[in-house]
């Protein structure tokens, strides 16, 4: 007997060492695991910061503007056509032309002129539309520096400059704004406050920002209601029989199927059968609520199952309703985990392009929507748009807008893990 | 809790009702080819911009898909304009015009190249035709024997010809799906596959053999399909020296400090080659309204003359600036004729050669 035991505590001393070496060998497989998904994370993130950290900046420069009333062609000021249609160009031209006197021949001028941005011209008529007082005045302008000479300039500042889309004559005249104290880097507000442009230096993710909020409000508004009353009925109504399995299957199929299955699905009977516009955050709204159902209903019933039994014991032995049961006591219980669920359903709507791609969201919109029947596209398919374009400028906000969106989606997933934490019971 | 659940289904129905949208659209909508999105989004900003009318919606959905909407009919529903990296085909003008689509209005904005180009690290390509067609085809002319296809054997370009660097044959380009594919196939590989005569009578007496031959891609890995994305296949011509891309010549101009164009029977893509139709491989453009719609939708008419007049797509229009090779003069004159006078195609237009 006293043999025995002391045999296996032999054999457990001899194998004790072999199994400290397997636990390690298990442990550090789960750290290189964990190192190679935050390398990843890591990676993308420095490369995205890196690209798209010069999309927050813009290059402007400062022109003396005389609005003089024979150069803008504006003899009226009371006339809002005229002053409408006055030659800001025109006086834009005739600043640089005095900055630079010396270029003469048209060609070069051209180059010249192609150095402000061509929304800078619709900025001053805007300035004076609502403010005529100011022709016959000279002011001092920032105007935004074209796209080229926004790159370079920037590439210039980080000492590899980008040369191949200005010349030695464009150069040399950075050159002298430089000196001269004329040329800056400064924040982009442009790219927070307006719509998509076909010109980068112009273009902003407002108009993206708000058409996913507004699809993210009809998504969020009626795939919260509908997933957990379905979940409430599913759960606490409905007999466990061969239908009910049969739906339950069925939802957390739906849950896998790809994304772009329910913009068909959307286009086919929103826009065909239903006859609703193209690109409107209404269609989009409902395609992504199709999308997140399965999600919501899925964590609705998770939360629902959580709850013990004996808190609808308790509340049906007191003489509750069925339904007071649950309004009152079950479903707070189970809100905090709806409500992540919900989030996150809402996350992952915020990420989608695939759906949208079908019912016309991707689409140039320079207008920012205001209201949920007007077009626009969302801030991933801005993305994506961007991403597409060949002008040099929108690789650096392509990557802004990633980040924007990334600053989106960490927000909503920690609010969620936040709620949970707060608002979790347990028992 | 039950007050807060019943705000949210009010806030549910308040906002499915809106969908009874209202039945009037204020503005243009534009859809179709990916290629003529570019130039289309910047003329429709500026017209917002220029204009009282609202900066009309372009929607890149491809110039088959634009098609297929554009003709589904008359009405607020159907888009107003279809942009097309190439003519419109019978099939489709015969679909427009039985779905009551019948008076288009045709307009050829100018041209785009279609360009081969690796990487400024290696040295610069001169490629002909000829030895597109043989690196890049599926099956080959049989070199020893005449009027014999054999599976594509060449390995490096200098196995298609021995004046070409001798590395791997690997080139990135578009799928299927995209028009920038069509027209490289037709434009240079029916033009490579051209050059052996044999192959070239086929075209008369089985043209469906022909363009088996000539349209058929290698599906070795010497052929990659890179995606749409014009950008992606510049930036992997970038980390492959080696590589070939195939684009469109916007973005060669947009990017010329990474890569360069290979020279084509000679010939650089210039804006000026193109132009002049030196440079081969290149494809109009075009867009197309809807004559009905004037009128109806405002700013239609404004938006073509718009698109039409010299400052825009002129030969010092702001579309050159974006990468558009302009018509010339006397071209231009007569479309802007056409479009100020709502002309539409006859429907003999598209039979005539």
């Amino acid at each position: 007997m006293t043999k025995a035991v002391s045999t296996q505590a032999e054999l457990v001393e001899r194998s004790l060492k072999k199994r400290y070496r397997a636990e390690k060998r298990f442990k550090i497989a789960g750290i290189i695991s964990i190192s190679v998904g935050i390398a990843a994370l890591f990676a993308l993130f420095i490369e995205i910061f890196g690209n798209g950290i010069g999309g927050f900046s813009q290059t402007k420069i400062k022109l003396d503007i005389v609005l003089d009333s024979e150069e803008l062609e504006i003899y009226d000021v009371n006339n809002e056509e005229e002053v409408s249609n006055g030659y800001y160009e025109g006086v834009i031209r005739l600043a640089l032309r005095k900055k630079f006197p010396e270029v003469k021949s048209r060609g070069d001028r051209r180059k010249l002129y192609s150095m402000i941005s061509d929304g800078a011209s619709y900025r001053l008529r805007d300035l004076v539309m609502a403010d005529t007082s100011l022709i016959g005045q000279t002011k001092t302008f920032w105007f935004l520096a074209d796209d080229d000479f926004d790159t370079y300039f920037k590439t210039l500042l980080d000492g590899d400059p980008y040369t191949a889309r200005v010349d030695e004559k464009q150069r040399a005249w950075v050159d002298q704004l430089i000196e001269e104290g004329n040329i800056e880097k400064g924040f982009n507000t442009a790219f927070f406050t307006s719509g998509d442009s076909s010109e980068p230096e112009l273009a902003g993710i407002l108009g993206a920002v708000i058409g996913s909020l507004l699809t993210l409000a009809i998504t969020l508004a009626l795939s919260f209601p509908i997933g957990v009353a379905a979940a409430i009925y599913l759960n606490e109504y409905a007999p466990k029989n061969r239908l009910t399995e049969l739906i339950e299957v069925n939802i957390r199929n739906l849950a896998a199927v790809p994304s772009i299955i329910f913009g068909l699905l959307g286009l086919a009977i929103f826009i065909n059968l239903f006859g609703m516009p193209r690109s409107v955050p209404t269609v989009g709204g409902l395609v992504l609520t199709l999308m997140t159902l399965p999600t919501i209903i899925m964590s609705s019933r998770a939360a629902l199952e959580a709850v013990p039994p004996s808190i609808r014991e308790a509340a049906l032995g007191l003489g509750a309703s069925k339904m007071q049961t649950i309004l009152h006591h079950v479903l707070p219980l189970a809100l905090p985990g709806m409500l992540t669920g919900a989030i996150i359903g809402m996350a992952q709507a915020l990420g989608e392009t695939a759906p949208l791609l079908m019912i016309g969201m991707v689409a140039f919109i320079v207008d920012v929507p205001s209201w949920f029947t007007d077009s626009a596209t969302v801030l991933p398919v801005q993305i994506f748009l961007w991403s597409d374009s060949p002008e040099r400028a929108f690789v650096e906000k392509t990557s802004a807008a990633i980040m924007v969106l990334l600053l989106f989606l960490i927000f909503m997933n920690t609010m969620a893990v936040l709620l949970r934490k707060k608002l979790e019971r347990r028992w | 809790m039950i007050k807060e659940l019943l705000k949210l289904a009010c806030l549910a129905t308040a906002f499915a009702a809106p969908m009874g949208y209202s039945a009037s659209r204020d503005n243009i909508m534009v859809v179709g080819s990916s290629t003529v999105f570019p130039f289309s989004k910047v003329v429709a900003e500026r017209f917002g911009k220029k204009t009282k009318f609202k900066a009309p919606k372009v929607e890149p959905t491809g110039t088959g898909g634009g098609f297929k909407e554009f003709c589904k009919g008359i009405g607020l529903a159907y888009p107003d304009i279809a942009n097309a990296s190439r003519r419109i085909k019978q099939s489709e003008f015969d679909d427009c015009r039985s779905n009551g689509v019948k008076d288009i209005i045709e307009v050829q904005i100018g041209y785009d190249g279609i360009v081969i180009a690796n990487s400024v690290k290696s040295k610069q390509f001169a490629l002909s035709l000829r030895d597109v067609f043989l690196g890049l085809a599926k099956m080959v002319p049989d070199p020893k024997a005449e009027g014999k296809l054999i599976a594509n054997p060449y390995k490096t370009w200098k196995d298609v010809n021995p004046n070409l660097p001798g590395t791997k044959i690997e080139v990135f380009g578009p799928p299927p799906t995209s028009g920038t594919r069509d027209a490289f196939v037709e434009l240079a590989m029916e033009g490579g596959c051209s050059h052996f005569d044999w192959i070239k009578a086929l075209k008369k007496t089985d043209k469906n053999r022909f363009k088996a031959i000539c349209h058929g891609m290698r599906e070795d890995g010497a052929f990659v399909e890179a995606g749409e994305n014009d950008n992606l296949i510049v930036r992997k011509l970038n980390e492959s020296a080696g590589s070939l891309g195939i684009f469109g010549f916007s973005f060669l101009d947009q990017n010329a400090d990474k890569v360069h164009a290979a020279t084509i029977d000679g010939n650089v893509p210039t804006f000026d080659s193109i132009a002049s139709g030196d440079y081969i491989v290149s494809r109009p453009l075009y867009f197309y309204a809807k004559k009905a719609h004037i009128g109806v939708i405002p700013g239609i008419k404004e938006f073509l003359v718009e698109f039409t007049s010299r400052g825009t797509w002129g030969e010092e229009g702001y579309l050159s600036e974006k990468g558009l090779i302009p018509l010339d003069t006397s071209e231009r004159r007569e479309i802007a004729r056409r479009v100020r006078a709502l002309e539409p195609m006859p429907a003999s237009a598209l039979t005539m050669h």
